[in-house]
């Protein structure tokens, strides 16, 4: 252990309590009365003593293969319908740090919305993924994107090896390797494309994927796609990886025990549903050792994380040379849409001939690209301003101040200190507790983002915040008071570690005492 | 039964077959291949062109002002002025990126107007927007066909639809391009082996996909018979309307119109709005019993960031272009079958593709041999259009990855606004080329 404290040049904190024993049973008992009550009203609906509200098949294909199992579309008819009023909320206005929501009823238990036409305004939004606030209406980035829409239309209609690369794209991809250290990048429509085809032209059959036991689903259909061998390691766990890459190396192919031609890595920056940071120096290390490559996924981290928004490899002093392929998007922290792979040049020269997207898919939007241009350079300090590092250093003070205080409250908060995206964990009692959250939270004008199962494991529903620089401290501090008030109200804090507050402290608060209960 | 004891024990150690030090051995001598293999520099999809200002009817392409035969923008929306205020209209109100998926706050009221537009233009009940082209076809499959099921497709279907497949994991069937005999064959063969297991044939869903217009040769496919094939063999019917959806049918309602089908019969038609509508993205469109499943499961739905506004804005008021102006449509039709007639008879180079097709190939007529020459030779004939201000583009595969690679051709793409001037300049230089170039 000694040697990897030696890589980190700062404390890495990171906390995932355990749920009490109690809750936890409590909690699958919840889930199996209402799977009974599931059970129940199926029977009722079979025999037409209770209205079926789905939408069914057609009369003439009532005889064909039924299109999806019963099983599949219990959950989704019993459990999900009573609940699904947290999700798809429509909003109406910027998703800057407060937003306009549309308000909308149901007057039949969820099966169907309508729209009373008025909008609740001014809801602190903090389920939008807008870290750096570009996410805005005004300013010089809206500026820009305006005069290029003018001039250059909102679509492309080619691909980029056919007619649609134009002069903004070439900006771009250089404007973004300066931004990250790299030789060369490449940028594409959709961050979640950006994985999905490229991981399959970078590894083929014969080669070996080494995935995080919580990757997003964009790099796991990637990675299926590729065709080569998945093996899964625990989540950031250096010890299961390494074991891992000792017995691939070693025994070869499962079968044949041919060598593998190439083992790839695929980690993310921070990952979104537990708010933990990559152990990065670690992973470079192992790879170095074991000659691997190193697959990086910045979705949630670039912008965000580091004393200058260049991301996790920033952050943690390292060299951005070392990782091979730097992807992220630049739908989070630049308020636009679409992702980027950047690396040294002849990887990105193989991605423009043979990456799927590059034959196949349409370009960039032209406005989109002038708001991302503007946005690196706003971050960067080209455009004249200290603005953007003035965010970065916002969004990490806001990080921490919220942190803290919910910790001191009580709550028990997954993920790392610095992460900026914190899953609150909440019990759920009768199974849909974390739900209740939500909504009390939209009474109280403050949206915030649930989860449960099966996005998370049964007993680990959550809450999730995602911060923003745009938050100043008089809405979080509301937030925070609002969130008192309902924890109390729903008897969500489990947490058993009590912190002592400390008072008088500037934001630098990397140590502080723990006292056990 | 201590020996016993002792001789288990034994028999423990010698479980690992090689000691720490080969181990260590092997590990040092493993040399992985280098990440990406080098690709030579004249590789033709490397170079790509560089278009300077927006890609209109005029079209700045290395520098050079040509008239544009190469995107895919079949209405002329790309440079509309009420199109473009719209979204500049919605730029001013949200910003450029939405910031989430669709499920946490990613839902503006323009998506959700759009899906409804988009539902009563095509008079379905429901409509679901994708904020990607490719990905709507990709992600609509799997989210109804899974491991086990069984999928016939046209040997010519586009890249996407393959992918879709692939990540599926269902049982694909080829059939041969728009041959309905050799479908029916393989839906005969079907039907003996279900007789045999009938407890597995009532769990198999079957799917038929087909491309209205294919990308891949610019053909129709036979829509009416297809719909025969559907009720006799109880097959589902996919539709992918990207080139079509906008082209055919009397108010551009794709090839259901087209054919007078009535659009229940389709089971989900998938369409990108990066064609005809000239914006980004694409949306599928049908019954609300299947639209709605792919709320919850088409992965680059749940899992992706919604479209930005000003797209889904842009797209809006293309529709309302297209809904007051019918006679488009027509007049796109006219140019298509002008040019397709010009075009016959050009030494060297033969047309693929139906005369109303907005969309044509034009491939060799006699290979020199081998797929690289074919392409170098066809860059010749482009270069020399280019140079005399007519631009156009190859066909771009990639060639490992598709199930049936087409052969290289040139892609030539008419547009509303071409005027009749230069369809028939454009046919009278590819001629020109052509001589020179092939003789």
């Amino acid at each position: 252990m000694n040697c990897t404290c030696r890589l980190y040049k700062r404390p890495f904190n990171e906390a995932f309590e355990e749920t009490p024993m109690l809750v936890a049973v409590l909690t699958y008992v919840g889930y199996g009365v209402l799977t009974l009550f599931g059970y129940l009203r199926d029977f009722m609906r079979q025999w037409k003593i209770e209205k079926c509200q789905n939408a069914t098949e057609r009369e003439e294909q009532k005889d064909f293969v039924p299109l999806y199992q019963d099983f599949e579309n219990f959950y989704n008819r019993n459990l999900y319908m009573r609940i699904r009023d947290s999700w798809n909320r429509p909003i109406c206005s910027v998703p800057g740090a407060k937003v306009d929501m549309m308000e909308r009823v149901s007057h039949d238990y969820n099966w169907t919305f309508t729209y009373t036409g008025r909008v609740i305004k001014d809801i602190i939004n903090m389920g939008s993924y807008n870290y750096l606030g570009f996410a805005q209406k005004t300013g010089a980035c809206q500026e820009a994107a305006a005069k290029v829409l003018s001039q250059y239309g909102a679509g492309v209609c080619s691909t980029r090896q056919e007619m649609g690369n134009l002069d903004k794209h070439e900006e771009l991809e250089k404007l973004v390797a300066r931004f990250l250290g790299v030789e060369s990048a490449m940028a594409y429509g959709m961050g979640f494309a950006t994985n999905s085809m490229n991981i399959p032209a970078l590894v083929g059959k014969g080669c070996l994927i080494l995935s995080d036991e919580l990757n997003h689903a964009s790099l796991v259909l990637g990675a299926r796609l590729s065709g080569a061998t998945i093996r899964i390691f625990k989540h950031n766990n250096m010890q299961s990886l390494e074991k891992l890459l000792k017995d691939a190396i070693v025994h070869g192919q499962p079968r044949t025990r041919r060598p593998w031609k190439k083992i790839l890595i695929l980690v993310e920056g921070i990952y979104s549903m537990e708010g933990s940071i990559v152990r990065l120096p670690e992973v470079i290390a192992l790879k170095k050792k074991y000659k691997s490559y190193l697959y990086l996924d910045e979705a949630h981290s670039i912008g965000a994380l580091g004393p200058s928004g260049r991301g996790v490899v920033e952050y943690f002093g390292l060299n951005p040379e070392d990782v091979d392929v730097m992807m992220g998007t630049f739908t989070k922290s630049f308020g636009a849409a679409g992702g980027y792979i950047g690396g040294k040049k002849e990887l990105i020269d193989y991605l423009r001939t043979y990456s799927h997207s590059a034959a196949y898919a349409t370009s960039m939007s032209p406005p989109v690209v002038e708001q991302i241009i503007t946005s690196v350079k706003c971050i960067m300090g080209e455009d004249g301003t200290t603005v953007g590092e003035a965010r970065v250093q916002q969004l990490a003070e806001n990080t921490r101040y919220f942190r803290r205080r919910l910790k001191e409250m009580g709550f028990i908060i997954y993920g790392n200190e610095d992460s900026l995206l914190l899953s609150l964990l909440s019990r759920i009692k009768y199974g849909t507790f974390y739900n209740a959250f939500g909504r009390e939270m939209l009474k109280r004008n403050i949206g915030v983002v649930v989860v449960g199962f099966p996005a998370t494991p049964i007993i680990e529903s959550r809450a999730r915040f995602c911060l923003s620089a745009a938050h100043t401290k008089e809405m979080l501090d509301t937030a925070l008071k609002e969130i008192n008030e309902v924890g109390d109200l729903l008897q969500l804090k489990y947490s058993r570690r009590r912190l002592v507050p400390l008072l008088d402290r500037p934001f630098d608060e990397t140590t502080y005492e723990e006292t056990e209960d | 039964i201590i020996r016993l004891l002792f001789s288990k024990t034994y028999k423990l150690q010698e479980r690992s077959d090689l000691t720490l030090k080969e181990k260590e051995e092997l590990i040092e001598e493993w040399q992985p291949e280098p990440l990406v293999p080098p690709v030579p520099k004249d590789h033709p999809a490397l170079n790509y062109n560089i278009v300077s200002g927006p890609p209109t009817h005029i079209i700045t392409v290395n520098g050079k002002e040509c008239i544009n035969f190469a995107s895919f923008n079949f209405l002329g929306l790309l440079n509309n002025e009420k199109v473009k205020s719209a979204a500049q209209a919605s730029l001013k109100k949200y910003g450029v990126g939405t910031c989430g998926p669709r499920g946490f706050y990613g839902t503006f009221d323009v998506h959700l107007e759009l899906e409804e537009r988009l539902a009563k233009f095509m008079r379905t009940e429901e409509a679901i927007i994708y904020s990607y082209g490719f990905a709507t076809i990709a992600s609509a499959i799997p989210a109804y066909s899974k491991r086990g099921d069984i999928v016939f497709v046209d040997e010519a279907a586009c890249f996407a639809i393959q992918k879709g497949l692939q990540a599926s994991r269902s049982n694909i069937k080829l059939f041969k391009h728009n041959d309905m005999a050799d479908l029916e064959r393989l839906l005969k063969e079907q039907e003996t082996e279900d007789q045999k297991n009938p407890r597995k044939a009532r769990v198999t869903r079957r799917f038929i996909v087909v491309e209205g217009l294919y990308m891949n040769t610019g053909d129709i496919c036979p829509l009416p018979e297809l719909i025969k094939l559907k009720y006799k063999y109880k097959v589902r019917i996919f539709l992918e309307e990207s080139l079509s959806f906008g082209v055919l049918g009397e108010h551009g309602r794709g090839i259901t119109e087209h054919f007078g089908i009535n659009i229940d019969d389709i089971d989900l038609i998938s369409a990108n709005m990066e064609n005809s509508l000239a914006s980004i993205g694409g949306f599928c469109c049908g019954r609300s019993f299947i639209i709605d499943h792919q709320r919850l499961s088409g992965q680059g739905y749940c899992f992706s960031a919604s479209l930005p506004p000003l797209l889904a804005a842009a797209a809006i008021e293309a529709l309302n272009i297209m809904e007051d102006n019918p006679d488009i449509f027509q007049t796109l039709r006219a140019k298509c079958e002008r040019i397709h007639k010009a075009l016959q008879g050009i030494s060297g180079l033969k047309v693929v593709g139906e005369s109303f097709s907005p969309a044509l190939h034009l491939q060799l007529e006699e290979s020199c041999g081998s797929r690289e020459n074919d392409v170098k030779l066809l860059k010749r004939v482009v270069d020399y259009c280019m140079n005399s201000g007519i631009a156009l583009t190859q066909a771009r595969y990639l060639e490992k990855e598709e199930k049936s690679l087409p052969p290289p051709s040139i892609r030539v793409v008419i547009t509303v606004e071409q005027t009749e001037q230069e369809l028939d300049k454009a046919a009278s230089l590819l001629k020109e080329a052509a001589q020179s170039v092939l003789n």
